[in-house]
């Protein structure tokens, strides 16, 4: 132990002392920082009514602080404290406007992630703290709250012949869904617990019916997202809320509402339609996190340049060794070669994630303030993601140096190693995110190179009631983020054994 | 630690070329042991193989009864200068034996008195770079001697030196042996440990030729040849015929004497009035006895080539 730590005395000696070395590192740094500096300072957004300069709209925050799409139909009482609501929902039909393949008609369907069913929520405030209890156009029955949360019930579809009974009963912050298909035998679908319900909360039917997605593959490659609006209809009956509720009418709330489209406006405008008590409520829109923003990681788009720049520092760590024979004297001063590549790999991942880090930190904040400046609207993210992803991706910058590290004791020759580094962590994400590559593939060299490891950049995660499409090349990555972490220290600590093996058994 | 380095049966072959043959030789303390042999007889092989850089394929070097890779900050057992131009030129002198000294645990100031003792001290600041390959060498001398090892290991320390750095490495390396340090210094030129080896192991193809004392090996280079001048040659002839001597005509007026030591000839000559002019003892030079010993050792000469 004693040993080892003369060596790795030796080794930051070593580096310290070679001032290309350290002016390559600090050049790395100061590399990202200012490509993202460049980056930021060059990206405005500005939005007018009419002649007039207008702040851009944002969209609400969910009770975590992340933005969030919070619209549907909402038809709701006050609930003073615990109580129970329940409903029979006997229909959920609804249009897509203009889907492929001719996009010349308006087809009666219902969307996937369409939703109609029981809610409870702080308020009629788009954002507000919320738990709902619904049956969506396929996915079945699901228990979802706050945006970010959701479990499922039972699968199916409702019609006249099929309806299902929904039920919600809060009890203080606990919030217990219930469905049934009769009415009498009742099963528990799951527990919500909203993060802030006020004592007096507003409690009712909901309705609403994202916008319905489809992605082709380019001709080039790549591919074309596209987005159109639906609607849905919930025709519930059997409604009670027992409790301490406000009595009189329902009140009627287009939470976040838009302006009314063609089809709102000429066919079937959104709202309840009450005939003795069959309620019927159509509705439009998503609840769920928003990502329509500007995700902070992108402000790091100067990151690869950097690394490759340290990728040639690690390399020649101990390819210049070879080059000038100094590897001998080093293995006379460290007979225990296993030893001294340890310590080569602690100071030269140590220089990485010091590089990597001051980049990151300075980039990152600084990056998102001068874009929020120029009125770009910056996805807000917990202070702990930030933090995972200033502090992750220095810690990727410094694997990326023990890769590279490795890679040159293997190869003992500088411009193999750098190329070999360079092609199995940047190049793989350069392709991953390039849109000529078919996404399968992206995916793939995502998950099995190295370059997983850059999966701890991303700041917005796929929620599971997210509606979209995710692909690498909008910076989403296949595997979490401490999973490609993982692949990236597997990667590492296998090309380190491999040098070390080599080491051991090559003549110096 | 009984400072002694043992080499046993070295075997080592690159493809096709054998680099050792069966390489074996002990170095004792207390003197200078040179390593001589013609390029490629398997010196600086042996040597990298004695630190553990290179691994033989048959047979073993021990120093100090120790195999080099086992022991525990091996500069302060072993100093050893293998190629003064292994050096990064962007690193200065001083640096270069900074690490050195760390990896060992040796403090900073082991490097300013290393540095003085080589005389590098004026260009320890300076980039390795622009040294001169003199000032390599004294670099690499400084090295071997940061961790005061017992055991010294220099391959061709000579080249490079102007000869008043060779006059200060014969010293240094005198008393270096003088201190009862092991000292193994190769070269391919025998001149130049003339006056500073007191051992010799000679080598050629990968195996040791001769392992003697440098007297022993004068002695056995020289055959006692006696040259005599007289103009009065058949006269000295039959007086040291019959004396014992083999004697034989040489070049005009001069006899060849086998057998009779110098003073006896001069003596008989001057008991039978037999008038000389020069009697020169024939004494082999240490250069010579190393050509004889190696003539069948070189790889290359010239001539050899089809």
């Amino acid at each position: 132990m004693r040993e080892f730590g003369y060596l790795l005395r030796a080794e930051w000696t070593k580096f310290r002392t070679l001032r290309g070395q350290l002016v390559a590192a600090t050049a790395a740094a100061v590399l990202v920082v200012l490509l993202g500096a460049v980056f930021a300072a060059g990206n405005h957004s500005s939005c007018s009514e009419g002649p007039k300069e207008v702040a851009c709209p944002t969209p609400p925050l969910g009770p975590g602080g992340e933005a969030v799409a919070d619209t549907f139909y909402f038809v709701h009482r006050t609930l003073s404290g615990d109580g129970t609501v329940t409903a029979r929902l006997t229909s959920l039909t609804g249009v897509i406007t203009y889907p492929p393949p001719n996009h010349d008609t308006i087809v009666p369907r219902v969307e996937g992630l369409a939703r109609a069913g029981l809610m409870v929520k702080a308020g009629a405030r788009p954002g507000a703290s919320y738990a709902a209890l619904a049956m969506t156009g396929t996915h079945g029955v699901r228990l979802a709250w706050d945006f970010t949360h959701e479990v499922a019930g039972a699968p199916g579809r409702v019609s006249g012949a099929a309806p299902r009974w929904l039920r919600l009963v809060r009890a203080g912050d606990t919030l217990t869904g219930y469905e049934s298909v009769d009415g009498h035998r009742w099963t528990r679908v799951g527990v919500a617990h909203p993060a802030a319900l006020p004592r007096s909360v507003q409690v009712g039917l909901f309705v609403s019916s994202p916008g319905d997605v489809t992605v082709e593959q380019g001709s080039l490659g790549g591919s074309i997202e596209q987005l159109r609006f639906t609607q849905a209809t919930g025709v519930f009956d059997r409604v009670s809320v027992a409790g301490t509720a406000a009595g009189g009418d329902w009140r009627r709330d287009y939470v976040g509402g838009h302006a009314a489209t063609d089809w709102e406006k000429y066919h079937r405008p959104p709202g309840l339609v009450a005939s003795g008590d069959r309620l019927t409520i159509s509705g439009s829109g998503e609840i769920a996190p928003s990502t329509d923003g500007f995700h902070l990681e992108g402000v790091l788009s100067g990151l690869y340049v950097g690394l490759i720049v340290l990728i040639v520092v690690a390399v020649l760590a101990v390819t210049a060794e070879y080059r000038r024979g100094v590897i001998a004297t080093t293995l006379v001063a460290g007979p225990r070669r296993g030893t001294v590549l340890a310590a080569k790999a602690v100071v030269v991942g140590a220089v990485g994630f010091v590089a990597g880090l001051v980049a990151t930190a300075v980039t990152v904040p600084v990056g998102v303030h001068v874009l929020r400046g120029n009125g770009i609207y910056v996805l807000p993210v917990p202070l702990g993601t930030e933090l995972r992803v200033v502090v992750g991706t220095a810690a990727v910058v410094g694997l990326v140096s023990v890769l590279a590290l490795a890679l040159g004791a293997v190869f003992r020759r500088g411009p193999v190693a750098v190329i070999a580094a360079v092609a199995v962590t940047v190049l793989p994400v350069l392709l991953a995110t390039a849109s000529f590559v078919p996404e399968g593939l992206s995916r793939w060299l995502l998950r099995i190179t190295p370059a997983a490891g850059f999966a701890v950049q991303q700041s917005i995660p796929v929620y599971p009631n997210a509606v979209g499409h995710h692909s690498p090349v909008d910076g989403y990555y296949p595997l979490p983020p401490w999973a490609g972490f993982a692949v990236l220290c597997g990667f590492a600590g296998l090309a380190l054994a491999l040098a070390g093996y080599l080491l051991r058994r090559r003549d110096a | 630690m009984e400072a002694t380095i043992e080499v046993a049966g070295l075997r080592k072959r690159y493809g096709r070329t054998v680099a050792l043959d069966g390489m074996s030789f002990t170095v004792t303390p207390g003197r200078v042991t040179g390593f001589v042999g013609p390029n490629g007889a398997g010196k600086s092989t042996t040597m990298r193989t004695i630190v553990g850089l290179d691994a033989p394929d048959a047979g073993h070097a021990l120093v100090g009864g120790r195999v080099y890779r086992s022991l525990r900050r091996p500069l302060t057992h072993v100093g050893a200068l293998l190629d003064a131009a292994a050096l990064s030129p962007g690193r200065t002198g001083r640096n270069h034996l900074l690490w050195l000294a760390h990896s060992q645990g040796l403090p900073g100031h082991r490097v300013d008195e290393v540095l003085d003792e080589v005389g590098l001290s004026s260009a320890a600041r300076r980039r390795a770079g622009g040294y001169s390959l003199g000032m390599r060498q004294r670099l690499g001398i400084a090295a071997a001697l940061l961790g005061d090892p017992p055991v010294l290991l220099l391959d061709e320390p000579f080249n490079g030196l102007d000869p008043e750095g060779i006059v200060w490495i014969r010293g240094l390396l005198r008393t270096l042996a003088a201190d009862g340090r092991t000292v193994l210094v190769s070269s391919h030129l025998m001149s130049e440990l003339e006056d500073t080896a007191e051992h010799l192991v000679v080598v050629g193809r990968g195996r040791v030729v001769t392992d003697a004392g440098v007297a022993e090996l004068v002695a056995a280079a020289s055959d006692g040849r006696v040259t005599l001048r007289t103009a009065a040659r058949a006269e000295a002839m039959s007086v040291l015929a019959r004396a014992g001597a083999t004697v034989a005509t040489g070049a005009r007026d001069t006899v060849t004497v086998t057998g009779l030591p110098a003073d006896r000839v001069v003596a008989l000559l001057t008991e039978h009035t037999v008038p000389f002019a020069e009697v020169a003892a024939h004494r082999a030079s240490l250069s010579e006895a190393y050509m004889e010993l190696t003539r069948d050792a070189v790889e290359f000469r010239p001539g050899e080539a089809r």
